[in-house]
């Protein structure tokens, strides 16, 4: 049934912040050009669980690891492992777009010019490529050199997804996209996940149940920093084999 | 300070309330008689030494060296002296600064060792300058042989104005949102990408103001220049960087405590004095305009 192959392999996951554990043995595979959302309730866990996979949390002090995180078979933790590498393949998108105090041009060019490409030809077409990638060229391609910060919030947030998508990742991790968004960008963001799941392996963070059962193929429930349950969104959300999962998803708590 | 709002349901109540409204009121009124005696003392120190030094001002007075033991002639080498003095103070205490700053705000892991850091950095802005005169004195002029100098001077100068850069600095990075550090390091740029791309031009207007004190300061301190750089009189400019210089707080210094000419020499002293003033403005004019148009950009 799982036709495609695991692009991650979580495995025996804990994560501690000092003394404090965060994540409790999480086990768990993401699928290749699939949609995987990830629910619960606040404080489970998830916003760190989707930050350990391209290590944002390797700014967290007294944050600890233990347990693997395999990216096509190697472990992104290991010490060998090249975390600018591991950002660039494993793309984000944060939970407030946080486009840069600089152009709309200006803000797709940034992660290429980090790998240092200059050609201005190529820039240009991948700037128009990734804002079409985006759904956001129509209504920004007159104004490629004014602020980013002009945009409103769901035009924001579609270029710091095209801005993602500069990079050429393989795998983009959303944490919580739509949360500052009104209900018409976020069914933009909606249709744009699954526009790209055509191309890229997608993890999506929500606090919105509703938003899981739409856009996802897969859907993990945590709860208090465990994986209560994992599996097809079709499954968890109708037959859901866990009566935790069944409590949450009919409003019991959280 | 988000807990000092009055609570809504209490506000509709006492508004009617006479003695509120008086205790209110007077307090008020308390308020800005503070304002106004603030202002009242900035507006006399501008109006007296405005009216006792414009008359000592003149195209002569910034272009040419003084003549016949202070009385006449103007203050030019002085002018040169302290802009000299100044830029020096900058260029040492900027680049030592902001490194310090980035070093303590964007790598350094916290804790003990950074926060006895944060401490003699504070304490180093409450030394007294003349101080850090006799300082500059036994180790660039003595120790290492600069001499009374411009290079000594502004080397004493910088450390004078080190901490101020630091804080104002270190002040300007933290106000950097995390949320946009964080979308540089998802984009795959490395920590000094980040700081240098993203991180510094965010907190640029912030580290100008810094600046931009500094200048203030470092122009107007006489005591650690009193023994590191400055003299009383030179026939020309400096013509290197270990060359004595004349320079404005000294000039005025000298002017009302050496000499043979006081009625003369007191109204060069208030022509300095206005000169120094304006020179500072004009020179804080430019850091306030280049800060303006790098407006931060995020709101801070």
């Amino acid at each position: 049934m799982d036709i495609n192959p695991a692009r991650i392999s979580v495995e025996n996951l804990n994560f501690y912040y000092g003394n404090k554990q965060a994540l409790k043995n999480i086990n768990l595979n993401i699928f290749e050009k699939k949609v995987t959302a990830i629910i619960g309730p606040s404080g489970c866990g998830k916003s760190t669980f989707i930050r350990l996979l391209n290590r944002m949390n390797d700014l967290v002090p007294g944050g600890r690891v233990e347990g693997s995180i395999l990216l096509d078979g190697s472990d992104i933790n290991a010490p060998e492992a090249d975390v600018v590498d591991i950002r660039r393949r494993v793309g984000m998108v944060f939970q407030k777009p946080n486009p840069f105090a600089k152009s709309i041009s200006q803000n797709i060019s940034y992660g290429l010019e980090l790998e240092g490409s200059r050609k201005k030809d190529f820039i240009e077409r991948k700037i128009e490529e990734s804002l079409k990638k985006a759904a956001l060229w129509e209504e920004v391609k007159d104004r490629l050199d004014e602020s980013a910060l002009g945009l409103s919030g769901g035009q924001q947030q579609r270029l710091c997804i095209a801005r993602c998508l500069a990079v050429e990742p393989e795998v983009i991790l959303f944490d919580e996209p739509c949360a500052s968004l009104d209900p018409i960008s976020t069914k933009k963001i909606e249709e744009l996940i699954l526009e790209l799941k055509k191309d890229y392996t997608i993890i999506i963070v929500t606090h919105n149940m509703q938003q899981a059962a739409r856009v996802s193929d897969y859907t993990a429930f945590m709860y208090l920093g465990e994986l209560v349950e994992f599996g097809h969104t079709e499954k968890v959300f109708t037959v859901p084999k866990e009566k935790r999962t069944e409590e949450y998803l009919s409003g019991k708590f959280g | 300070m988000q807990n000092d709002k009055v609570p809504l349901s209490g506000k509709i109540k006492t508004a009617g309330k006479l003695k509120n409204k008086i205790v209110q009121n007077i307090g008020f009124i308390a308020l800005f008689a503070a304002i106004l005696i603030t202002l009242f003392f900035l507006g006399s120190i501008i109006y007296f030494i405005a009216s006792r030094g414009a008359g000592a001002l003149s195209w002569e007075f910034i272009t040419q060296g003084p003549r016949r033991a202070m009385t006449q002639g103007g203050v030019a080498p002085a002018i040169v002296g302290t802009l000299y003095l100044t830029l020096g103070a900058v260029l040492v205490a900027l680049p030592l600064g902001l490194s310090t700053a980035i070093y303590l705000c964007e790598y350094s892991p916290g804790g003990l060792l950074v926060n006895i850091i944060r401490t003699s950095i504070n304490n180093l802005a409450g030394v007294p300058s003349v101080v850090f005169g006799l300082f500059g004195l036994s180790v660039f002029v003595k120790l290492f042989g600069f001499g009374v100098s411009i290079l000594s001077g502004s080397l004493t100068l910088g450390i004078l104005i080190l901490p101020g850069i630091i804080s104002a600095a270190q002040e300007a990075l933290i106000a950097v949102p995390r949320s946009i550090r964080e979308a540089s390091l998802a984009l795959g740029a490395t920590q000094w990408q980040t700081i240098r791309k993203t991180v510094l031009p965010a907190a640029l207007p912030g580290i100008l103001t810094g600046v931009i004190l500094s200048i203030g300061r470092a122009a107007g301190e006489t005591a650690p220049i009193l023994f590191t750089a400055a003299t009383f009189f030179s026939r020309g400019y400096p013509d290197s960087v270990f060359s004595e210089t004349m320079a404005l707080p000294y000039h005025i210094y000298a002017l009302m405590t050496e000499g043979t000419h006081p009625v003369e020499q007191t109204a060069i002293a208030y022509g300095s004095s206005l000169l120094l003033l304006l020179l500072v403005l004009s020179v804080s004019a430019v850091a306030i305009y280049a800060r303006q148009s790098q407006r931060s950009v995020y709101g801070h």
